[in-house]
């Protein structure tokens, strides 16, 4: 008998990590209907007005739909990994899969591909949605520009959940450590509120961390004030430097074994037992 | 032939010694019950013969392999019933058996093992929706889905009451029936008596004894017997033996004669006309043996 191949394992893996996620009705709401909902929360309040950032004065539904659909791709990979994988440790489920002759880098591309697909679905919503309703303009000159940003944007950040993800202590923290991380960052990187004149310090601690050089350089896709091609190459490099350092990180962290503090297998045993 | 061979086993965390020495072997389609206590060193030893955990020192061969370099061939070859772990509880029976199963070689067809271990009838249901009872059942029916050479059972029955356990134990000779070489660990004496070909009973992280449960009763040979003391009789009048217990009017004692103490006694008491009301004669079960020999060891290291 032959091994099944990496093709075909791969792929089993890809449409299991995006089974459980289309069943997991609480992940499906804030990674992809918070946003769509924020969409068209903002269009309402804001309607047809500009939104002044440093680079001028551009129109809302531009500046929220790229904000929202590069949040979308952070969401479905960062936050996603944050949360689930130290919740399938806690549960046994890695050290399940690790018994099993599953190679462990094929197990770890099924997250990330998956956490793809997810991101990929979410910012396809977020665009039509755009479109549809708020007079969206997407120049096919920088969709090439976008796919390429997107697609360093998911990579990289679905690295960092990895490497985040490893060193969360248990499951019942992994929430707090993702929101922790994201939601203070998410205020100074132009995705709820556009920040024309911010603070230098407020400023330098957006563009040091990954978030705000992904979302700037999504947006300049979608930004009528930059020229195509719109490649936000120097923003992109911060958002990559990033990623290789959370590759570095996961390698080192990354765990099979629920943790010893892991209460929750215990809880979930005790609830597993039958009634007498 | 041994598939499964240790020798000299040891596990150290700092000063602290889990596995202490530990040998022994498991022959091609043998049950091996590995019986203890919690600390005992169970769980640790079959941590280290799954690759799940490396030892400190001593020779360890799990079908011809050591666990700690085996990879990806070594866990297509066994099987792991792990204790308590969890599954994706958003999938149904199916699609766990089919993800699961889907990066083995040689995989059983998922209706069979569905078959094998009861679950038929809810083979598209959600595992989230299954009870505790049949979610063990997917642990097992996961761990057989590679056609395993060698299963480990990790307590398979924990946290199980009566009925459950039995069903299980049913379960579990069907797939010995089969051939499958099995490593079973338990707490509970009667499940390795149930099951097991042969039992090692594992203290402080040492193998204490071992042999078949007909043999490990053997070394504590006394028989228990029991009856209601008949009223208005003295115990001389019944031929009692020397070491009886009355209390509240019910006699114990143990004897390794159990054959000749109850002609005795019963022949007493048919000549007098009684009738001894709940006579019981017990034999020794493998808990007595395990106490006895847990009594033996005071003082062993901690596991």
């Amino acid at each position: 008998m032959s091994w099944p191949s990496t093709f075909a394992l791969v792929r089993e893996q890809t449409r299991y990590q995006i089974l459980t996620f289309m069943r997991s009705p609480v992940g499906l709401f804030f990674t992809l209907g918070l946003p769509l909902f924020m969409l068209v929360l903002f269009n309402a309040l804001f309607g047809d007005g500009t939104v002044d950032t440093p680079a001028g004065s551009w129109s809302v539904q531009q500046f929220y739909t790229g904000g929202l659909a590069a949040f979308t791709a952070v969401s479905a990979t960062y936050t996603n990994l944050v949360n689930m994988v130290p919740i399938r440790r806690d549960d046994g489920i890695l050290k399940r899969w690790r018994s099993t002759p599953l190679p462990p880098s094929v197990y770890l591309t099924g997250w990330i591909l998956g956490a793809l697909a997810i991101a990929v679905l979410g910012v396809a919503l977020q665009l039509t949605l755009g479109v549809l309703a708020y007079d969206l303009t997407i120049d096919s000159a920088k969709v090439p520009a976008m796919i390429l940003t997107f697609v360093v944007g998911v990579a990289c950040f679905a690295a960092l959940g990895l490497a985040v993800a490893g060193l969360v202590p248990n499951a019942d923290s992994a929430p707090a450590v993702a929101n922790a991380t994201i939601l203070p960052l998410a205020f100074v990187s132009d995705i709820f509120i556009p920040l024309e004149d911010p603070p230098r310090w407020l400023e330098l601690v957006g563009d040091v961390f990954p978030l705000k050089p992904f979302v700037n350089a999504f947006q300049n896709t979608l930004n009528p004030l930059v020229d195509a091609p719109a490649f936000t190459w120097g923003k992109m490099a911060v958002v990559l430097a990033w990623g290789v350092g959370g590759v570095v990180v996961a390698r080192s962290t990354f765990s099979w074994e629920p943790s010893v503090s892991g209460s929750r297998r215990d809880k979930r045993r005790r609830g597993r037992q039958p009634s007498a | 032939m041994a598939i499964l061979e240790v020798s000299d086993l040891c596990k150290r965390y700092g000063a602290i010694e889990a596995v202490a020495g530990v040998s022994f072997e498991i022959a091609e389609g043998e049950v091996y019950g590995l019986l203890g206590h919690n600390g005992a060193g169970k769980s640790t030893t079959v941590e280290i013969l799954e690759g799940h955990r490396r030892r400190s020192s001593g020779a360890v061969s799990v079908l011809g392999t050591d666990p700690e370099v085996g990879g990806r061939d070594f866990r297509d070859r066994i099987g792991i019933v792990l204790q308590s772990s969890g599954v994706e509880l958003q999938l149904t029976v199916r699609e766990a058996l089919h993800f699961y199963g889907s990066c083995y070689r040689d995989r059983r067809p998922i209706d069979e093992v569905v078959e094998m271990v009861g679950l038929t009838e809810k083979i598209d249901a959600r595992i989230g929706a299954l009870s505790g009872g049949q979610r063990r059942r997917i642990d097992l029916a996961l761990g057989i889905i590679g056609r395993p050479e060698l299963l480990f059972l990790d307590e398979p029955t924990t946290g199980f009451d009566p009925a459950a356990r039995r069903e299980s134990w049913q379960l579990i000779r069907q797939l010995c029936a089969g051939g499958t070489t099995v490593l079973l660990t338990t707490h509970y004496l009667d499940e390795a008596e149930q099951l097991a070909d042969r039992v090692g009973v594992l203290a402080g992280g040492r193998l204490i004894a071992e042999g078949t449960p007909e043999q490990l009763m053997a070394s504590a040979p006394n028989t228990t017997v029991s009856f209601q003391m008949p009223d208005g009789v003295s115990p001389d009048q019944l031929a009692l033996p020397g070491n009886v217990e009355i209390t509240a009017g019910v006699v114990t004692f143990e004897t390794d004669q159990p054959t000749a103490a109850l002609a005795a006694i019963t022949t007493a008491a048919i000549e007098r006309g009684l009738e001894l009301v709940g006579l019981s004669v017990r034999r020794p079960s493998l808990e007595d043996v395990f106490l006895q020999l847990g009594d033996d060891q005071p003082g062993q290291g901690v596991g």
